[in-house]
């Protein structure tokens, strides 16, 4: 491996010396894939046939009137089959597979979203398939278990650590450090060891490249400003990737979780509660104590609850090319429903960090400047979560009738 | 200075056998009473691996150590303090075993100047390639300790020989795929494994992952040098207690 995936400082690949020959084989097949000109387009077909690619972008005129100052746009990842960008990952990894000729995908996954892309797209191509998942999670995403396993998945709820999303990861390497002769890691971020990071960012980087001719097609013009929500950072960077070198601010938005003073959040980038670190197989600003042992994070949003970030975010948040930014759980929600009432649109929760954000900016801005919010997921599937993120109780009555119909 | 000390005692021995503990499991004091048994037995070097959250290497066992030695407030500090104690105590060697990340905090240097000054010979870091140890190399080279480099059996030999170039002391052969504390086929096959690896590096060959009886020791004879133990001490602790230990070694040979 010549190129170790390296972004400034962060990065790398801090590897188990069985899985070495493991990840230079997938180096080798993604660095033949990505010669291949066939390789995209057979990539954007895919999606396109499958995952309804483009998704478009939708004018959030009535959002946009409310805060009276820059016009909203939303980029709609939440249409992707299975209801997230996380397809877009899990459709060009599943490739890659297939020219591999492995048989097995086994993933880590926090709100269930990647895991359920993961599973899907393993039942299209045929792979067997197991997914992680920190037992937290499983309880507070248990509709998502349930169809990982009608796509015939095997879940695996991870008892050790913290139950979390970095905790399923750990037990997805335990896997393939066994079974890598068979079975691909199909990690659903931009972290990890190369070349994880910049094959999970090429994958994404479709919903920027569209977004971009989106934009100039329908107002003639680049944004302003574009936000996103960063767990891992796929998102964020999928949609950045095609603005890079325009005059555009790139706002990452991370979980504040109940504040940050309250130390319970999953703030990497946007605090100074991270440091430098290496674990999972790469360098990058971790959330961790002066031991470099790993702490508890706390998100309202799984799939931002993580102790670490992409490489390729940590060396923009030192270049200053990505501004970072957090949203609280309580402006989370606050956000969400402020954007269902008046759009109709349902972000999940992760994504509605990046609504937050644009909601505290949009008011600044002049009519002329345009706001681009990338929508990574839909919300609606997560009904028990948002059901209890705004404590309603309606809904709290309906499940304790069907919990008693089950016991009947 | 570690391969010396270990040639010399395979003059006198046909196998060597290292051990493994997690440092502050279940205690620090039982900490000190295993060592001290293990020794008596005449166990000729030990791993003593400092916990992290993250072990990705390690498997339930060892696992489950390091989260529970953590949880009782095992800090890096105070596995050095004890460490020196230990190597000031027991007239065999020691090494430490631990993730990058421990290093990489406490800073690599300032890490391997402590190593030196508390009289641990070298260590082992699961998660640091040579090509991503640099600074690491340099520490350990400056403080004359060993870094231990590894062969799994998806190593091809060129890249043995590679990591052989870099290693001091012995090399740390994984058994089979996968994590610790799992069940290793002793068969010809991991025969074959070791003469690639034997092959491939003038070092001392220590065997590791699954060892957990005689038999297991028995079969390495002759094949490598060095029998490792490791989840199997943490496995007999957790049920019959620090006491068993002492037996336990002795029976391996």
């Amino acid at each position: 491996m010549q190129n170790r995936g390296y972004y400034d400082q962060y990065g790398g690949a801090f590897l188990p010396e069985v899985l070495i020959a493991t990840v230079e084989e997938l180096v080798a097949t993604f660095e033949k894939a990505k010669q291949d000109p066939s390789f995209w387009k057979e990539y954007a077909d895919i999606m396109s046939e499958y995952s309804c690619r483009p998704t478009p972008v939708t004018f959030a005129e009535n959002l946009s009137n409310y805060f009276g100052g820059g016009r909203i746009f939303v980029k709609r990842e939440d249409l992707n089959h299975t209801g997230a960008h996380k397809a877009n990952n899990v459709m060009g990894q599943g490739l890659l597979v297939k020219r591999m000729g492995k048989t097995r995908v086994i993933a880590e996954t926090g709100a269930g979203q990647h895991g359920m892309a993961t599973a899907t797209m393993a039942a299209k191509f045929g792979f067997k398939c197991t997914i992680y998942m920190g037992e937290v999670d499983v309880q507070r995403q248990r509709p998502n278990v349930f169809w990982m396993e009608r796509l015939g998945a095997e879940v695996v709820p991870v008892k050790e650590g913290t139950r979390i999303l970095k905790d399923a990861i750990n037990e997805a390497l335990r896997d393939w450090v066994t079974n890598m002769d068979n079975t691909h890691y199909v990690l659903g971020t931009a972290c990890g060891p190369h070349p994880f990071p910049e094959m999970v960012s090429y994958f994404q980087s479709i919903i920027g490249q569209e977004a971009r001719r989106q934009m100039l097609e329908r107002e003639k013009k680049l944004p302003d400003r574009i936000y996103a929500c960063v767990g891992g950072g796929s998102n964020a960077l999928g949609i950045f990737k095609a603005f890079l070198d325009d005059p555009v601010e790139l706002v990452g938005v991370e979980a504040a979780g109940r504040g940050l003073e309250s130390g319970e959040h999953a703030v990497r980038l946007a605090s100074p509660d991270a440091s430098v670190g290496v674990a999972q197989g790469y360098k990058t600003y971790f959330l961790q104590d002066d031991d470099g042992q790993m702490k508890e994070t706390h998100s309202v949003a799984a799939g931002l609850d993580y102790v670490g970030v992409s490489p390729i975010l940590a060396q923009f948040k030192d270049s200053g090319r990505v501004r970072f930014e957090a949203a609280t759980d309580q402006e989370v929600v606050d956000a969400l429903s402020l954007t269902i009432q008046k759009e109709g649109l349902i972000p999940a929760l992760e994504s509605a960090h990046a609504f937050a954000q644009a909601f505290k900016e949009a008011p600044k801005l002049s009519k002329t400047e345009i706001i681009l919010i990338n929508q990574s997921g839909r919300g609606d599937k997560d009904i028990f979560t948002v059901a209890d993120a705004f404590n309603d109780p309606t809904w709290q009555e309906f499940i304790k009738k069907k919990a008693e119909e089950y016991n009947a | 200075m570690l391969e010396k000390y270990l040639n010399s005692r395979l003059q006198e021995k046909e196998i060597l056998l290292m051990t493994h503990i997690v440092l502050g499991y279940p205690s620090f004091e039982d900490s000190f009473k295993i060592i001290e048994a293990m020794v008596a037995a005449g166990v000729d070097l030990m791993e003593l691996q400092i916990p992290f959250s993250e072990p990705i290497a390690d498997g339930p066992v060892i696992l489950q150590a390091n989260q529970k030695a953590l949880a009782d407030g095992a800090t890096v500090q105070k596995c050095l303090d004890f460490s020196r104690k230990i190597a000031q105590t027991f007239d065999i060697p020691f090494l430490f075993m631990t993730y990058y990340n421990i290093l990489f905090k406490y800073g690599v240097e300032r890490f391997a100047a402590a190593m030196a000054a508390d009289g641990i010979k070298g260590a082992i870091v699961p998660d640091l390639p040579p090509e991503e140890g640099g600074e690491y190399l340099a520490a350990m080279q400056k403080h004359d300790l060993a870094p231990i480099f590894i062969f799994s059996p998806t190593t091809p030999d060129e890249r043995m020989q590679y990591l052989s170039s870099f290693g001091q002391g012995f090399i740390y052969c994984v058994a089979r795929k996968g994590v610790t504390g799992v069940d290793t086929d002793f068969s010809r096959q991991l025969g074959e494994y070791l003469g690639r690896c034997r092959r491939a590096t003038k070092l001392p060959l220590a065997l590791g992952f699954g060892v957990k009886e005689k038999a297991d020791v028995d079969f390495l004879k002759g094949k490598a040098d060095i029998a490792v133990i490791g989840s199997q001490t943490i496995r007999l602790v957790d049920n019959e207690g620090v006491g068993a230990v002492g037996a336990f070694i002795n029976s391996l040979r």
